[in-house]
């Protein structure tokens, strides 16, 4: 099973070019890909929720290098997102690059599907090793679809992403992997942890600092910057890659390395990673001041991604199993709203060939689809209930106020009310305001985009109602994370009423 | 038959540089050379079989006693190398009947062959060798067919570039054949391992101080150690491109083999490098080579003089591995050395292929070549994956390696400094992909179209080997660290 995810996206992405001249079997069999991968991740699904752990080694590159998979319950998560998401991505890339008449279009689709192949390998990946390798992996693949362009800024921008990514991942990661292994002597996600006993002091800080900065996905400032210039990309490559697979692969890798290679007991006791919560603090607001004033559409929302994926670290860096089951429902939480978000920012480039916020008045009334769902992600950006923004939000922030963290709680008041102050005024503006030459009649996108983008606004709001498998991904995660080095669960789990 | 088949090693291409001076035409002379650079790869592959498990094979030349006489010597360490070289050889063999054609004048094409066959015969020669003098004669045919190979070159500045080479390398085997004199005052023999026994006693003596000074510059000459690199990247810019392609590959590999059996074998660890500063030294060189070479790299117009810069650099990531003198440390360097000629050849070929079709290699001449030449270029931006050090490629492995042994020995400015050197790689590899792939590709490629599959198949047998070998690491890794056991623990 895990074998057949790894292959389908690979297998499509071998195959696009032979239909190079055939678009219609081109985007099928890129359909075809997608919905295959996604039954094939959802296989999976009972297992992992029944508390098994599936496990495929695969091969010793040098002894002590193993490539491995081991589906446990975030990276379930993360591939079940990232799959589906594809989904709907594929359907609204027809849309999107045909109405753009973009050009290369066989060779976008081909790194679309290696770029997810990459992800599955990051979110089923056994040990650090094969992370790595897929991390990498995923910063290569992507790097094609950000100069997609061809144009001078475009390339630049390539730059940017392919130095910073790849730079800081080369140049703490893999010290930390190294450290990691000669210290601890094995680099498998263990529950509790690897490192208790190992490393401690400053070490430990040290260490988390070279895995914080060095997983430049997750966009931590100082390493935030390819994010904004990413926006270059085409809106599909925006919406899957630089909202949901690239992004939370490098939150993901983070939570995972706090969870199952600290052990987040560890990091909990010792009093050298406290600094985590702070940086992640400031990344949240100060991306949020920054997304206040943007005019570009696509800017302010990467602005915005980089402040809600360090919510994501923030929860992480409380380093307790409710703040951490937060996080994980926050991964999945921002990945629909964002890519909603984006899914409408794209329909209103082709539809109304408007990028700029300043421009955007009564646009709402042109293009009702696509402005209901981006007013749906925006109030779940700001966690309004009922939508599923709310979620992870409200248990980062009982547990900051278990735990007495005021400093987070702090954060998250006041980031709510940045994003409000960034997200509410374009929805003002697009149904309050006249539109500006008197074009009352509604004029949509392709149907392909406007029907992704109300399926993903719809999963907003059906995740708050029905949290479901996401919810007991994150819980059975949490009860991971409360595992301490010597394998013996300090919390009760599942959590039932424990955070009253 | 099998047990002088380290003689045939030597002798076969040498015998095959006459035939092929003696048939003349251009495919007869190329049919010699493939059919001998597949002979020897068997040979050689026979040998390795031989000596897997730890022994060595002892070859009298004409029955004389190793004291008086001539030794080839085999084991792990040399096999590897002959493996290397002859591996390359076949490969590059029938990649070079179309591109030698294109590129060397028909009534030349048997003498470049002839060349060929004695250089590869000097290469094999310096491996298998177990005499310091047998050593410098054959790094001197090595050398002299290299000249004129190089000097075959289309453009007039190949002559220039094969006199530069000429006038170092001779300084260098000088300064070799001095240092092997004085041994041989002190030792009274040639032979390696007769000299590593008797200069045990005598390790401090003046003239064995001077004989190590001498060797170490001169085969440092020979292998393009930073700041001896200059006569490099003329030489693999100028020469034809089936020259290139071998030299880069073998050539500085052979002379890094020679100096490891030196500073380990003959001279001993403890000495060279408890005993004397050789690790400062070369670890001063080695990063200098890494990040002057690299940085030159990155802004050279020409792709052959940029990746000849590169080969600079890289040969820095080698002298680098030998210079911690672990473990980890020298199975990096050796497991380098096999990867970066997989790596380098590939390249070359991939650009040998690309002036076949194209006639120039700059980056304007190459601009949206993707769209051109897929596969080749595909090839080329694969094996430029593997030198930046992508996990999953041959690279990843040598770099793991050598921060590894940087970390094992608590030398965390050395990890990082291996590390951040990566972005220089990077930088010139990504200016190649680039200009191959994000740029429309210029009038000058309108009838472009892809390599011949003769030219396209060996390209991507190393490029896949590349890949491969990231992989699956037995046969690279693996023997590395047998053969860096070997030569830690001095010659058997």
């Amino acid at each position: 099973m895990i074998t057949l995810i790894m292959l389908i996206p690979a297998a499509t992405a071998v195959l696009l070019p032979l239909f190079a001249g055939r678009p219609n079997v081109r985007e099928g069999t890129t359909l075809l890909g997608a919905v295959l991968l996604f039954a094939t991740v959802l296989q999976l699904m009972p297992l992992v929720l029944a508390g098994e752990t599936p496990e495929l080694p695969v091969w010793t590159v040098i002894p002590g290098l193993t490539i491995a998979f081991s589906v446990e319950p975030l990276g379930m998560l993360f591939a079940a997102i990232a799959s589906g998401l594809w989904i709907l991505n594929s359907i609204y890339s027809i849309g999107y690059m045909r109405a753009e008449q973009a050009h290369r279009q066989t060779l976008f689709y081909v790194c679309f599907a290696l770029a997810l192949a990459a992800t599955m390998g990051i979110a089923l990946a056994g040990n650090l090793f094969t992370l790595f390798l897929f991390y990498e992996l995923l910063t290569f693949t992507t790097w094609p679809l950000v100069t997609h362009r061809a144009t001078r800024e475009a390339r630049d921008a390539g730059r940017l992403y392919l130095l910073m990514l790849f730079g800081a991942s080369t140049m703490l990661l893999l010290p930390a992997i190294a450290w990691t292994g000669l210290a601890a002597g094995t680099l498998d996600f263990t529950p509790g942890g690897i490192l208790a006993g190992n490393v401690g002091g400053i070490g430990l800080g040290i260490l988390l600092a070279l895995y914080v900065f060095g997983t430049a996905k997750a966009a931590v400032m100082p390493v935030h910057f390819w994010l904004p210039a990413a926006m270059v990309a085409p809106t599909p490559v925006s919406a899957l890659l630089h909202a949901v697979a690239v992004v939370k692969a490098g939150v993901f890798t983070i939570l995972k390395v706090i969870v199952y290679i600290f052990g987040a007991e560890t990091l909990a006791a010792s009093d050298r990673a406290n600094w985590l919560v702070v940086v992640a603090g400031i990344t949240v607001i100060a991306a949020s001041l920054i997304a206040l004033r943007q005019d570009n559409l696509k800017r302010r929302l990467a602005y915005s991604t980089i402040s809600q994926l360090s919510y994501v670290i923030l929860g992480a860096a409380l380093f307790t199993p409710l703040a951490i089951l937060g996080a994980a429902l926050h991964i999945a939480a921002h990945a629909v709203s964002k890519i909603t978000l984006f899914f409408a920012a794209g329909s209103v480039h082709v539809g109304a060939h408007v990028d700029d916020i300043s421009r955007m008045d009564g646009i709402g009334r042109r293009m009702p689809f696509t402005m209901g769902a981006f007013t749906i992600g925006s109030l779940s950006m700001i966690g309004v209930p009922p939508t599923a923004g709310f979620l992870g939000k409200w248990f980062i922030l009982i547990a900051a106020l278990q735990v007495k963290e005021w400093f987070v709680v702090a954060v998250i008041v006041v980031s709510t009310l940045l994003n409000a102050g960034y997200f509410l005024p374009i929805v003002y503006r697009a149904f309050a305001r006249a539109p500006a030459k008197g074009e009352g009649r509604i004029a949509e996108s392709p149907w392909p985009m406007v029907a992704s983008l109300v399926i993903t606004a719809a999963v907003t709001v059906f995740l708050f109602v029905w949290p479901g498998a996401p919810f007991q991904l994150a819980e059975m995660l949490a009860g991971n994370a409360a595992i301490d080095a010597s394998g013996s669960s300090v919390v009760e789990f599942p959590l039932e009423g424990g955070f009253r | 038959m099998r047990e002088h088949l380290p003689a045939l090693q030597v002798v076969l291409p040498l015998f095959g540089a006459l035939i092929a001076a003696l048939v003349r035409g251009p495919v007869a002379a190329w049919l010699v050379t493939a059919i001998v650079s597949v002979a020897s790869l068997v040979i050689s592959v026979v040998l390795l079989r031989q000596v897997i498990g730890g022994e060595v094979i002892s070859y009298h030349l004409g029955g004389w006693d190793p004291s008086i006489g001539i030794e080839y010597r085999v084991d792990i360490v040399s096999a590897l190398i002959l493996v290397l070289v002859s591996a390359v050889a076949a490969v590059v063999a029938p990649f070079a009947r179309l591109s030698v054609a294109a590129e060397i004048p028909e009534d030349k094409v048997a003498w470049f062959y002839t060349m060929y066959l004695i250089s590869l015969a000097g290469l094999l020669g310096i491996a298998i060798t177990g005499d310091a003098f047998n050593a410098f004669v054959f790094l001197e045919v090595s050398s002299l067919s290299s000249y004129a190979l190089i000097a075959m070159g289309t453009n007039r500045r190949a002559l220039v570039a094969a006199y530069q080479y000429l006038i170092v390398g001779t300084i260098g085997a000088g300064f070799y054949v001095i240092g092997v004199g004085l041994i041989y005052m002190m030792t009274g023999t040639l032979n390696l391992t007769l000299m590593a026994e008797r200069i045990a006693d005598i390790e401090l003596s003046r003239p064995i101080l001077a004989a190590l000074a001498f060797i170490v510059v001169g085969i440092s000459l020979k292998l393009a150690l930073f700041p001896l690199h200059v006569w490099l990247p003329n030489a693999y810019a100028y020469a034809p491109s089936v020259a290139t392609v071998f030299l880069a590959a073998t050539a500085t590999k052979v002379a890094i083999y020679l100096f490891a059996r030196y500073v380990f074998s003959v001279f001993g660890r403890s000495f060279v490098f408890a005993d004397l500063p050789l690790t400062e030294t070369l670890l001063t060189f080695s990063i200098a080579a890494i990040f002057g070479a690299g940085t030159v790299a990155v802004f050279q117009s020409n792709l052959k003089r940029m990746f000849a810069y590169s080969s600079v650099a890289q040969v820095g990531y080698i002298t680098l591995g030998i210079s911690l003198a672990t473990l980890s440390g020298v199975t990096g360097a050796l497991v380098h050395v096999l990867n970066h000629a997989l790596i380098k050849g590939a390249i070359f070929m991939a650009l040998g292929s690309a002036v076949f079709r194209i006639g120039k290699c700059s980056f304007e001449d190459i601009a949206g070549i993707g769209r051109k030449m897929p596969l080749t270029s595909a090839a080329l931006v694969l094996a430029g994956l593997s030198l930046i050090g992508l996990p999953g490629t041959a690279g990843f492995i040598s770099k793991w390696y050598l921060v590894v042994a940087s970390l094992e020995l608590g030398w965390w400015w050395l990890a990082a400094l291996i590390v951040m050197s990566t972005l220089i790689t990077l930088a010139y590899v990504a200016r190649v992909v680039e200009a191959a792939y994000f740029r429309e590709p210029s009038k000058a490629l309108a009838d472009v179209t892809e390599a011949p599959a003769e030219m396209l198949i060996p390209t991507w047998i190393l490029a896949g080997a590349t890949v491969y070998f990231g992989i699956d690491t037995q046969l690279t890794a693996g023997l590395a660290e047998r053969a860096a056991l070997v030569l830690m623990g001095g010659i058997q």
